[in-house]
C-alpha cells in the first residue's frame, strides 16, 4: 500500500484541486447517509420503544386505534398487577440464584482449568487442551435429550441446580483464559517462585489480579447468557416456582388473562436486569463478545 | 525450576478437578450416551433394545423430519445472508459517524442483542398483532386494507421469524463488523482519496476485500448459531397452538423426546443435527484458516 502513495505524491497538486471541488458535493452527501443512518437506527429502535411505551397506557388506550407515542393517562397500573398477580417475584430469585451460580462456577472452573493447561506440565494436558477445542463445536441444543436423562438420574430434574448444569458447559471460556494467561510475561511467575510462592497463590497473586478486566467482562457475558437462556430452563422446571424468568413470563402467560399491557411489562421487567448491566458495563460486554468471537479486544 | 514434579501433578489435579468432573458428567457421558440411544428404542426414561440403523431408516422415511430440515435450512437461509449483509451496511453507516451519535447510534442497534428471547417475543407478537399490532398498518397498506395473522399464516411464518431474529441478532455482527473496519488502516483511504478513487471504488477495491475475514466470520458463526433454532420457532408457533407445519430441527428433537417419549428416534435426529454442525464448524475452521495463510 505504501506503492501506491508513493505514486500519488507527484499528483497531489492535480488531484488536490479535483478533491476540494468534490468535497462540497460529499459533504452534501454525507448529510444526506447521516440522516438515513439516523432514520434507521430510529426504526430499528422503534420497536423496543413501542413495547416499553406500551405498558405504561392503560389497557383502553393501548387498543385505540392509531400510533400514539406517549400515553395520554401514564399509568404504571400493569406493573402493580403484574407484581401483585403473578409469580414473577419467584421467577426473578430463581433467575437470579441460577444465573449467579452459573457464572461463578464458570469463572472458578475456566480460571483453574485455562491457568493449569496454561502454566503446568502434567500428563494430558494436551488431551484436554484437543477436547476443549473440540467441544467448541458440539451444539448443545443436541444434547437435550441425554442431559435430560442424565439430570433425572441425579434427581436434579425440576430443581434449580438442575437448570444451572448444562450451562457450566463452557470451553470459550477456557480458552481465553488459556490465551490470557499465555501472554502474562514469565518473569513474573519466576521472581514469585524466587519468592516462594506456590501455584495457588500465583493465580490468585498475579495471574487474575493482571487479567482482572477478562474475569469481569467474562463474568457479564456469562450472567447475561444464562439470564436469557431459554430451551434448557425450559425442559429442566415444570412447576411454576421454580421457573426461570424467560421460562414464566411465556408458559405462565394465561394465568392473567390476555392483557397487552401486562403481557408487555411483565417482559420488560424481564429484561431490566440484562439492559442495566449492558448500560452500565457497555465497553466490557462490547469486549467480551470480541474475546468470544475469537477477535482480542 | 524449584517446583517437583510432583508437586506439579497434585496442583494441576486440584486446578483440573472441577472442570474435569463437570465436563465428563455433563458434556463426555451425555455425548456418548446420546450417540448409544440413538441406536436403541428406548423411552426417554429407561432401558431399551439395541435396534441398529432402525431409528435412521425411520427418520429417513418420517416426512416430518425432512419438514423439520427443509425449515431448518430454510430459515438459515433468510435469516444469514440477509443478516450478514445489514450488519455490513449498518456497520459502514455507524462507522462514519462520530463522538456521542455514534455512540447513540449504535446503542440503537445493539440493545435488541441483549435480550431474552421471550421479551423479543413478547415485543413483536405485540407488533404484528392482528387486531392492534402497529405493523398491521403496514401490511394493510400493501393488502387492501386487510390485516393478516402473520404467524398463523404458515408461508409467512418462516419469514417473519427470520426477520424478528434479524432484528434481535445485528448487534452482534454490527459490532464484529466495526471492529473489522477500525483495522484498516487511514492511510489505505488517504492514498486512494489522493488518487481519486469514488466511494463505491473505494468500498470495491479497499473495504470489501479488506473485511472479507470478517465476513466469513460473521456468516459462519450466525450460521451454525442459527442451525440451532428452537426459541423463537416454538414460541411465535405457540400463538397458532400449531408446530407440526413449522417445525426445526430441535423442535423435532424435543417433540420426539419429550412429547412422543420416544428417545432413541430423538437421539438418532440429534446426531443428525450433531453431525450437520460439525461439518459446518469444520468448514468454519478450514475458512478461517485459509485468511490466515493468505
Amino acid at each position: 500500500m505504501t506503492a501506491s502513495a508513493d505514486l500519488a505524491a507527484p499528483l497531489a497538486t492535480d488531484a488536490g484541486a479535483r478533491r476540494l471541488a468534490g468535497l462540497r458535493r460529499l459533504d452534501l452527501l454525507g448529510l444526506g447517509l447521516t440522516l438515513i443512518t439516523l432514520l434507521a437506527a430510529i426504526v430499528f429502535a422503534f420497536p423496543l420503544y413501542w413495547g416499553l411505551i406500551t405498558t405504561f397506557k392503560p389497557e383502553y388506550e393501548i387498543i385505540r386505534p392509531g400510533v400514539a407515542l406517549w400515553p395520554e393517562h401514564f399509568t404504571i397500573e400493569n406493573y402493580v398487577h403484574v407484581l401483585l398477580q403473578t409469580k414473577i417475584g419467584y421467577w426473578y430469585v430463581n433467575s437470579l440464584i441460577t444465573s449467579v451460580a452459573v457464572t461463578v462456577i464458570v469463572i472458578i472452573m475456566a480460571a483453574g482449568a485455562g491457568y493449569a493447561i496454561s502454566q503446568l506440565n502434567f500428563p494430558g494436558r494436551q488431551f484436554f487442551w484437543w477436547m476443549i477445542l473440540a467441544s467448541f463445536m458440539v451444539p448443545i441444543p443436541a444434547l437435550i435429550v441425554t442431559h435430560f436423562v442424565v439430570l433425572s438420574q441425579l434427581g436434579l430434574i425440576n430443581t434449580l441446580a438442575g437448570v444451572v448444569g448444562p450451562q457450566l458447559i463452557a470451553p470459550v471460556t477456557v480458552i481465553i483464559y488459556k490465551q490470557f494467561f499465555d501472554s502474562v510475561p514469565k518473569d513474573f511467575r519466576e521472581a514469585a517462585v524466587v519468592d516462594g510462592a506456590n501455584d495457588f497463590q500465583l493465580l490468585f497473586r498475579i495471574y487474575l489480579p493482571m487479567n482482572w478486566g477478562v474475569t469481569t467482562a467474562l463474568a457479564i457475558i456469562t450472567f447475561i447468557g444464562a439470564w436469557n437462556l431459554f430451551l434448557w430452563p425450559f425442559l429442566a422446571v415444570s412447576s411454576e416456582d421454580k421457573m426461570n424468568i424467560t421460562v414464566g413470563i411465556t408458559q405462565v402467560h394465561d394465568a392473567f388473562g390476555v392483557s397487552y399491557g401486562r403481557d408487555l411489562a411483565v417482559a420488560m421487567l424481564a429484561a431490566l436486569p440484562v439492559a442495566l448491566v449492558y448500560l452500565v458495563f457497555q465497553r466490557r460486554v462490547t469486549q467480551a463478545i470480541m474475546l468470544s468471537a475469537g477477535i482480542k479486544g | 525450576m524449584l517446583h517437583s514434579r510432583r508437586t506439579d501433578y497434585w496442583t494441576a489435579a486440584a486446578l483440573m478437578a472441577p472442570f474435569v468432573i463437570i465436563y465428563g458428567v455433563l458434556f463426555v457421558y451425555p455425548t456418548i450416551k446420546m450417540v448409544e440411544l440413538a441406536f436403541t428404542n428406548a423411552p426417554l426414561i429407561g432401558p431399551g433394545k439395541w435396534v441398529g440403523f432402525d431409528n435412521f431408516v425411520r427418520l429417513w422415511n418420517d416426512r416430518l423430519f425432512s419438514v423439520a430440515f427443509w425449515n431448518t435450512l430454510y430459515f438459515v437461509l433468510l435469516s444469514v445472508v440477509p443478516g450478514t449483509l445489514l450488519a455490513l451496511l449498518v456497520a459502514l453507516a455507524v462507522n462514519r459517524l462520530k463522538g456521542w451519535l455514534q455512540s447513540l447510534v449504535l446503542a440503537a442497534f445493539f440493545l435488541p442483542y441483549i435480550l431474552p428471547v421471550s421479551v423479543v417475543f413478547r415485543i413483536w407478537s405485540w407488533m404484528f398483532d392482528k387486531d392492534f399490532g402497529v405493523a398491521q398498518y403496514a401490511i394493510a397498506a400493501f393488502n387492501d386494507g386487510q390485516h393478516v395473522s402473520v404467524f398463523r399464516t404458515i408461508p409467512l411464518f418462516m419469514p417473519a421469524v427470520a426477520l424478528v431474529t434479524v432484528w434481535w441478532c445485528l448487534g452482534f455482527s454490527v459490532l464484529l463488523y466495526i471492529a473489522g473496519l477500525r483495522n484498516i488502516s487511514v492511510e489505505i483511504y488517504e492514498a486512494a482519496n489522493l488518487d481519486g478513487a469514488g466511494r463505491w471504488a473505494q468500498f470495491r477495491r479497499i473495504t470489501w476485500p479488506l473485511i472479507w475475514p470478517v465476513t466469513v466470520l460473521v456468516f459462519t458463526i450466525q450460521l451454525i448459531l442459527q442451525f440451532k433454532i428452537f426459541d423463537q420457532v416454538y414460541l411465535f408457533a405457540g400463538l397458532g397452538a400449531r408446530y407440526d407445519p413449522t417445525m426445526v430441527m430441535v423442535q423435532y428433537v424435543y417433540k420426539q423426546a419429550f412429547q412422543m417419549n420416544k428417545g432413541g428416534l430423538a437421539a438418532a435426529a440429534a446426531c443428525v443435527l450433531f453431525l450437520l454442525i460439525v461439518v459446518l464448524s469444520v468448514l468454519q475452521y478450514q475458512l478461517l484458516r485459509a485468511r490466515g495463510q493468505r
